[in-house]
């Protein structure tokens, strides 16, 4: 009995912690995973289609609202929506104006999609837990995993673009030169301390990316586990725990959101300064 | 929980989502909000202006008003002062005119007073005469007591 509920139990976290994969699968070809064994066997040729499509429509809608406000945008007297999009527009610009002191036309608006992109993505959760994995099975989808940046690979998909912008810009800015001899000289401006000056540079460099995926992802995978482990309980005692996390939640999500553009906007100015 | 295509994915469609946040929406909203600025501080300026301007009418009615203020003051004063001194003179003409009247009808009364004097002298001479004729019973030559006559007449 109780080894049957626990394996129930575990059945039921891990159904909600897969998503639903497509990949090339080394027996059936191109298709569709259906159980854990399957995404394992397809290894890095498969896509999570749950993340992706969320991931998407949400930045679609982002953006289109936003189209929308700017096509209409007026300088006089701003209606309801206007005001929104200016708010969030007015603050990541004041932000961007008050961190990086470059001049860049793309950091503001790179600034700007990254908060309000991942604030949509991470606010999926505050959706019941079940509500559209049980949507999704109604419809015949075998595994739904709503929020996007609950996927290591949304976010490190993010934070290695950011990664790469850090590259250019360091390498537009510096030259390969000064980019190189800014790793191997900093922060002992000594030739003999090249090795190690190298060693701590290159892991900076390197958990930049890193520390930004990981991080978002890690938040939001644990709010996702512990609301999968709250559903868990009956359903009478489940709003004791549920809804103080919850609350979190609404300090968490915008919090994510905002570090991980406060951070790409902080990389970005630190490859734009000149030692 | 392995890394898979969908990171790929992941950053193409953040690639394109923020080209067409850098293209499309950021720079019409953010022009919109310069000029909105731009409209905000035009407008507060001009309320400053206007702010300026209300002062400096409201000085120079305040200047006027205390201007005309003084003048009306001046002006009364001025009727004031004339009128006393029309008072003053016809007073004084009044005056004059009343003294002269009075000087001239006191010399006429002596006038007469005098020409009664000398009426009455010549009436009593004669009447002396009369009166000494009756008790001298003769005439008196008048031109012999003529001399002791006007004597009398004199002394009358």
């Amino acid at each position: 009995m109780v080894a049957s509920e626990s394996s129930a139990s575990s059945a039921y976290i891990n159904h909600h912690l897969q998503n639903l994969t497509f990949g090339l699968h080394p027996e059936r070809g191109w298709s569709l995973a259906h159980s854990g064994a399957d995404v394992e066997a397809m290894g890095f040729w498969s896509i999570h289609l749950d993340s992706m499509f969320w991931s998407i429509l949400i930045g679609v809608a982002f953006l289109w609202l936003f189209r929308r406000v700017a096509k209409s945008m007026t300088a006089g007297v701003p209606g309801r929506t206007q005001n929104i999009v200016e708010m969030a527009v007015v603050f990541v610009g004041d932000l961007v104006r008050n961190t990086f002191h470059g001049k860049s036309n793309l950091i503001a608006p790179l600034a700007l999609t990254i908060f309000v992109w991942i604030l949509l993505m991470n606010s999926i959760k505050f959706l019941p837990v079940d509500l559209i994995p049980s949507i999704a099975a109604l419809l015949g989808v075998e595994y739904m995993k709503p929020v996007p940046t609950a996927d290591p690979n949304v976010t490190m998909g993010m934070a290695l673009s950011v990664f790469a912008l850090i590259l250019y810009y360091s390498i537009k800015i510096k030259g390969v030169g000064g980019f190189s001899r800014e790793l191997a000289f900093t922060p002992f401006n000594h030739w003999a301390l090249v090795p190690f000056n190298l060693v701590l540079e290159l892991i900076g460099l390197l958990v930049k990316p890193l520390s930004l995926g990981l991080r978002l992802f890690g938040n939001m995978f644990a709010g996702e586990v512990i609301f999968i482990l709250i559903a868990l309980l009956p359903f009478w005692i489940q709003w004791t725990l549920n809804v103080p996390w919850a609350i979190f939640h609404i300090l968490i999500i915008p919090l994510q959101a905002f570090i991980f553009m406060m951070l790409t906007v902080v990389y970005l100015s630190q490859a734009h300064e000149k030692h | 929980m392995n890394i898979n295509l969908t990171l790929i994915g992941q950053a193409i469609s953040f690639a394109i989502f923020v080209w067409f946040c850098m293209k499309y929406v950021w720079p019409p909203i953010s022009s919109a909000l310069a000029e909105r600025e731009k409209k905000i501080a035009e407008g507060l300026n001009a309320a400053d202006r206007a702010k300026q301007e209300l002062d400096r009418a409201q000085a120079e009615a305040e200047q006027i008003l205390r201007e005309t203020r003084d003048e009306a003051a001046k002006i009364v004063e001025q009727a004031r002062s004339r009128s006393n001194k029309m008072i003053e003179e016809a007073r004084e003409t009044a005056r004059v005119e009343g003294q002269r009247m009075i000087d001239s009808a006191r010399a006429e009364i002596e006038q007469e007073v005098q020409s009664a004097k000398l009426a009455l002298r010549a009436q009593v001479a004669s009447l002396a005469v009369q009166g000494a004729e009756r008790i001298l019973e003769s005439s008196v030559d008048e031109k012999k007591h003529a001399d002791l006559l006007d004597k009398l007449a004199a002394e009358l």
